[in-house]
């Protein structure tokens, strides 16, 4: 058999395998409890308990926030340090030798963005500023409203990138050096660890915290969780924009 | 077939899953088969996100004169939003990681085609027998 006909076979299989896949999940998916019932098996004692619980005794007006900051706080963490293994593994898959010129990085770098295009930098330079007034005010209100520390991080690396492709490398590297993002990065997961660590600490043994100061409503509240909120935020920003960085021009210039 | 529209997030997950699916395994080009992972992805959170819709409810943040007395007939499954938050954070990493390792492929070999690549590193095999 040659090679046109095996690869028409193979693609007449998957084609097939996922209709008949396809089939099956459908068929299935008529027989689970139906969505948006009060009466479905989901709504049970966990979600009741968030609701009811979590705002009062966190703070939080935000029950998912409660549950993801205050609940299940170790299981965010968990997901932070993903993020930083993860962009720690893009570091070393694409680190260009040291001994690639600068001018060779340059080079790259003009040759696939538009720097100092006019229109881009005077659109940006009204853009930007919004884009991150919007990323810290989803950050801060993280407890309050829809929003935390991911969304709001994302939102805050969209800004950083939208920087970095209207006015180049050069200019956004007098702030954001490969240093700056490891230093903050492991400072800010440091700093959760041990804020967690502490609050359950001293919960385990029936002591006194700071975990609910503060009046609920207020951005200064819900004790603990607009810090980490921050810190998530952090490390979320950093990631995105190094991991942007590191595969589009395989890595930062200092 | 009265709850057909109301269940249609979750057959669009499933007809999605299907989808990334085939993209996954007929796709020659890598960059397209990473889309086809984040396709499939993006289903599942649909289907989570729909598992924690409640009729008539909304989203689960209270105002601050209901505390003491909340209500959670009142508000949506806040468990699904969390579970969707941990599984887009695995998906982001997993498909930064994916990307770079394509970056380096490219620049081995020259080519996305995954048959290509084969072809070359079987020809390269070959060569080091002789």
């Amino acid at each position: 058999m040659n090679k046109e006909k095996r690869d028409r076979l193979y693609a007449i299989l998957c084609t097939c395998l996922t209709i008949v896949f396809i089939g099956v999940m459908l068929f299935m998916a008529t027989d689970l409890p139906h969505l948006g019932l009060a009466t479905n098996p989901d709504i049970n004692e966990v979600p009741e308990f968030y609701v009811e619980e979590g705002p009062e005794e966190t703070g939080a007006l935000n029950a998912v926030t409660a549950m993801i900051l205050h609940y299940r706080a170790f299981d965010t963490l968990g997901e932070s340090c993903v993020l930083f293994v993860a962009a720690i593994s893009v570091f070393i898959l694409l680190r260009i030798d040291g001994n690639a010129s600068n001018d060779t990085i340059v080079a790259i770098d003009r040759r696939y963005e538009p720097v100092n295009d006019p229109i881009l930098s005077k659109t940006f330079l009204i853009l930007v500023p919004a884009v991150f007034m919007f990323g810290i005010y989803i950050t801060m209100n993280g407890h309050l409203s829809p929003g935390g520390g991911f969304s709001g991080g994302a939102i805050l690396a969209a800004g950083l990138l939208l920087y970095l492709n209207a006015y180049g490398l050069a200019n956004t590297e007098r702030f954001m050096t490969s240093k700056l993002y490891r230093r903050v990065t492991a400072l800010a997961l440091c700093f959760y660890a041990a804020a967690k660590g502490y609050t359950f600490y001293m919960g385990a043994n029936g002591l006194e915290t700071f975990e609910k100061a503060g009046v609920p409503g207020r951005i200064l509240s819900a004790g603990l969780i607009l810090p980490l909120n921050v810190c998530v935020a952090i490390v979320v920003a950093m990631t995105i924009y190094s991991m942007y960085i590191m595969i589009r021009k395989g890595g930062f210039n200092k | 077939m009265s709850y057909f529209f109301a269940d249609l997030p979750e057959y669009t997950a499933m007809i999605l899953f299907g989808i990334g699916l085939s993209i996954l395994m007929l796709a020659k080009n890598l960059v397209k088969k990473i889309i086809g992972l984040n396709i499939m992805d993006t289903s599942v959170f649909l289907f989570l996100a729909a598992k924690g819709y409640v009729e008539n409810t909304v989203a689960p943040i209270v105002t601050p004169e209901e505390l003491g007395h909340i209500d959670s007939a009142l508000y949506s499954n806040p468990v699904p939003a969390g579970l969707v938050l941990t599984g887009i954070v695995v998906s982001v990493s997993v498909t930064a990681v994916l990307l770079s390792l394509v970056v380096r492929l490219n620049e081995e070999f020259h080519t996305l085609d995954i048959d290509e690549i084969i072809h070359i590193l079987r020809k390269r095999d070959r060569e080091d027998l002789k």
